[in-house]
């Protein structure tokens, strides 16, 4: 097979001392950027992006690619540490994560954390350099009634997962929905409900949203409990790592499910964040204990965060071999790579066989370094949360109110952020669940959008959602996902009748 | 600044501007802070490319003294990084790029901005468009597509709505008669995959966004918007250049269209400012770089600064008003 000669010749340019002190730089840089919630990967590159011209080609993405991986692992630290996402795809790590965290075990989550992202990375990266070409044919197949099953089917996964009363989870969803409609209508190119101002055409921003519903209202729930940080404080011991390590293997069915959720995902192109939620979705409908999670469970961080990577670097396969970015921070990789003068679709593979096969090693490296890089630190990470909490209030105080400005560069965010803060803690307060918030708010844009392009195409018909195997197959999937809950309710409400009224 | 050196300034940037010469003049006026460059359009597509693109010459070149940081608004189809620009009257240190939704975005979404709110400083391209199908469709040239478009609806895909793409898929059916059930997408590479995948039946993408896949044997160009065939004369593919790819006009579709790439400054911003960035948007096209990009995008070369540009906007806005009227794409019809 020439291709693994070229994969080999691939490693033998990555692995040259400068890329590899490049690689190093990446990761520490993207770690960073991925903690600073808002910063974000995409925008990470895309500052950095000039500074790499007047590098080769294959350096300059060699560097840029490590920050991404960086920015993927150090999205998780903030989410576990202190329920703020850095990252959108984090979202799903905070429901186990933080409550891990609070019971004085932030050092076994953060090594789960990024043992998984690790393997849903590696597992992503082995199936791109396999088997490329098949993979980027399949997604080929996806039209917007496709790509509008899976969105259904993602939230389907997630319909029922939240505790509580069904009434405020649909309540939280729709409130969701709702925001996610302000700003401007691709389908229509108008502007809804921004009623004049100019400040709402930018519709609402998840993550400005996210920062404030997670970080801001969780420090006030803290405030309210006279300034003392909940959670139990961690030891600093490197040996925390190890003893994760022994306990993991127990789940490698579910991070094998999770990778291919990921894996799927990313190539579709629907991108990590749906990815993330619909594998902790699966996993814990698939659980033995669907109550543990939510409580601090490990099965909880690992599931969202393999597929997670899993997608984040399959969404790379779309980008190389279509042109179509499977995530924003792909979408400046690819604008860096129209640069540096190589035109990303289907010939880059056949033209520029050396670059593309260097990039794929660097992925293998790039992911083995961050690894490396943040298992290190992972005592380091966890003895912030010893700091006094008034302190470290006030410090994730300002990198809220940075990330959210950093979002979209606007002063306006910051304010929207705060008043987020406290529609979350009013949320928490009357028990209505954030989750679907914020997934509505997440995935509702997209989704609306194939909804209406689908049925443009077939001229208003519906039944275009099962015009073929494809995405019929997956529409019934996520209809019984959806009645899942639904049957396995009426069966305990008929049963629990029965024996009441033989009682009686 | 004390009022000598101002004046000092004043008046090297008007011998400057009478010579025409752009070295004098960056003597005249120079940025003395960072100079934010706004993209009013979303990361990774045309306008934010070429604003990186200019970007990294600029500090590769070392053509100014100040660093350059690119700035994504994106918000309502541009209309953010608009307002932002026209609130920021007087302000020498902002540039913005712009694509079509300069005149489209306030046309259709009445969001209150005009190009007259800007100082124009240069035009630096114009974007082509060509209409595209798959390579295994029967379609051979633009009259067979056309006569099938009458015959049956046929679907175009493009990126968003009531902005360029939308609007030349109503100047074809104003032109022939034949309608076509149009479905927005949010970026071009999308929209080239969506008809690779079969999922729609023509695309107008530029060039640049669907060159791979016809390389590849993907997609098939039928024809290109504009008066003159594109200048590109390097083979494509195994039998084609861009140049062999025949106006839509000699195709008997008389239809023409091009997109402004062009860089703006605030309004209320002096004239020695203006000249700066004109000199220095003019040594960037002069780059090897700049016309790399050029010949990778098949862009119209194009390029006009001063009145001549003022002109140029002028009668763009009226085509773009009249043909978005007929299309009935106006916010404010009257």
């Amino acid at each position: 097979m020439d291709d693994i000669g070229l994969l080999m010749q691939g490693f033998g340019v990555a692995l040259q001392p400068d890329n590899m002190l490049l690689m190093l730089i990446g990761v520490v840089l993207g770690v960073l950027i991925g903690v600073l919630p808002g910063l974000g990967g995409a925008n990470g590159i895309a500052i950095l992006l000039p500074l790499t011209f007047a590098m080769p080609p294959v350096s300059a993405v060699i560097m840029l690619s490590c920050i991404y991986w960086g920015a993927l692992f150090g999205g998780a630290i903030t989410s576990i540490l202190f329920n703020i996402p850095g990252e959108p795809w984090s979202v799903a790590t905070t429901f186990d994560g933080y409550p891990m965290a609070q019971q004085g075990k932030a050092g076994e989550a953060l090594t789960a954390a990024f043992t998984s992202s690790f393997i849903g990375a590696f597992v992503a990266v082995v199936m791109i350099t396999f088997v490329a070409p098949v993979v980027a044919g399949f997604a080929l197949r996806f039209g917007p009634p496709e790509f509008f099953a899976v969105m259904f089917l993602s939230f389907a996964c997630f319909v029922g997962m939240a505790k509580g009363s069904p009434a405020k989870t649909l309540a939280s969803m729709m409130l969701g929905f709702l925001l996610a409609a302000v700003g401007m209508d691709t389908v229509t190119g108008q502007l809804r409900m921004t009623f004049g101002s100019e400040e709402m055409i930018r519709g609402f921003d998840f993550l400005v949203a996210v920062i404030g519903l997670f970080g801001i209202s969780e420090i006030l729930c803290s405030i309210e409990d006279g300034l003392r940080f909940k959670g139990q404080r961690a030891k600093i011991d490197l040996k925390v790592v190890l003893k994760t390590w022994a306990e993991l293997p127990k789940h490698t069915f579910l991070a094998a499910r999770s990778a291919l959720i990921g894996c799927w995902m990313g190539i579709t192109p629907a991108g990590a964040t749906p990815a993330s939620f619909m594998s902790y979705g699966v996993a814990r409908r698939m659980s033995k204990d669907p109550d543990g999670f939510g409580k601090g469970k490990v099965e909880g961080v690992i599931a969202p965060e393999t597929a997670a990577h899993a997608a984040g670097t399959s969404a790379l396969l779309p980008m190389l071999t279509l042109g179509v970015p499977g995530s924003p921070t792909a979408a400046v990789l690819l604008g860096g790579l129209i640069m540096w003068g190589l035109q990303p679709g289907p010939m880059l593979f056949v033209e520029q066989k050396e670059f593309v096969w260097g990039l794929i090693a660097s992925m293998y490296l790039g992911n083995i370094a961050g690894l490396l890089v943040v298992l290190v630190a992972v005592p380091w990470f966890a003895a912030i949360l010893r700091v006094p909490f008034p302190i470290i209030a006030a410090l994730i105080l300002t990198v809220c109110a940075i990330g959210a400005y950093t979002v979209s560069n606007a002063e306006f965010d910051i304010v929207l952020m705060l008043i987020f803060g406290i529609v979350g803690y009013i949320m928490k307060k009357l028990d209505y669940p954030l989750a679907p918030l914020v997934l509505a708010l997440v995935l509702g844009d997209r989704t609306e959008e194939a909804f209406r392009q689908s049925l443009l195409v077939s001229q208003g018909d519906v039944t275009v959602f099962f015009h073929n195997w494809l995405s019929g197959g997956i529409m019934a999937l996520g209809i019984a996902m959806l009645l899942w809950p639904l049957l396995s309710w009426a069966r305990t409400a008929l049963l629990g009748g029965f024996r009441g009224a033989r009682a009686a | 600044m004390t009022p000598v050196a101002h004046r000092r300034s004043l008046l090297l940037g008007l011998g400057a501007a009478a010579l025409a010469a752009p070295a004098l003049a960056q003597r005249g006026w120079e940025p003395n802070r960072p100079v934010q460059f706004v993209v009013p359009a979303g990361t990774g597509g045309g306008a934010d490319q070429m604003a990186r693109v200019i970007q990294g010459i600029v500090s590769k070149h070392s053509l100014m003294r100040q660093p350059m940081v690119v700035v994504n608004k994106a918000g309502g189809a541009g209309a953010e990084g608009f307002l932002e620009a026209k609130g920021a009257r007087g302000n020498p240190h902002m540039l913005i790029i712009t694509l079509s939704n300069l005149f489209t975005t306030p046309l259709a979404t009445g969001v209150p901005f005009n190009w007259k709110d800007l100082t124009p400083v240069s035009m630096m391209a114009l974007d082509e468009f060509v209409l595209w199908v798959k390579a295994d469709s029967p379609w051979k040239t633009a009259q067979e597509f056309i006569a099938a478009a009458k015959a049956q609806r046929l679907k175009i895909g493009g990126t968003g709505s009531k902005q360029e793409d939308q609007i030349i898929t109503a100047a074809i059916t104003k032109a022939t008669g034949a309608t076509f059930t149009y479905v927005p997408f949010r970026g071009g590479g999308e929209v080239a995959v969506q008809l690779v995948g079969g999922h729609i039946d023509a695309t107008v993408n530029n060039p640049i966004e669907a060159v791979t896949h016809w390389r590849s044997g993907a997609l098939r160009p039928l024809c290109v918007f504009d008066d003159t065939r594109l200048p590109v004369t390097e083979k494509m593919t195994d039998s084609m250049a861009w140049s062999d790819v025949p106006t839509c006009k000699e195709q008997g579709l008389d239809v023409e269209y091009l997109m402004l790439r062009g860089i703006f400054m605030p309004a209320g911003v002096r004239p020695e400012q203006v000249a700066f960035y004109e000199g220095l948007m003019a040594r960037v096209r002069e780059t090897e770089d700049w016309k790399d990009l050029m010949k990778q995008g098949a862009f119209n070369t194009t390029s006009m600064t001063g009145d001549a540009f003022r002109t140029w906007l002028g009668r763009e806005e009226e085509r773009h008003r009249s043909l978005m009227q007929e299309a009935g794409f106006l916010a404010n019809p009257s």
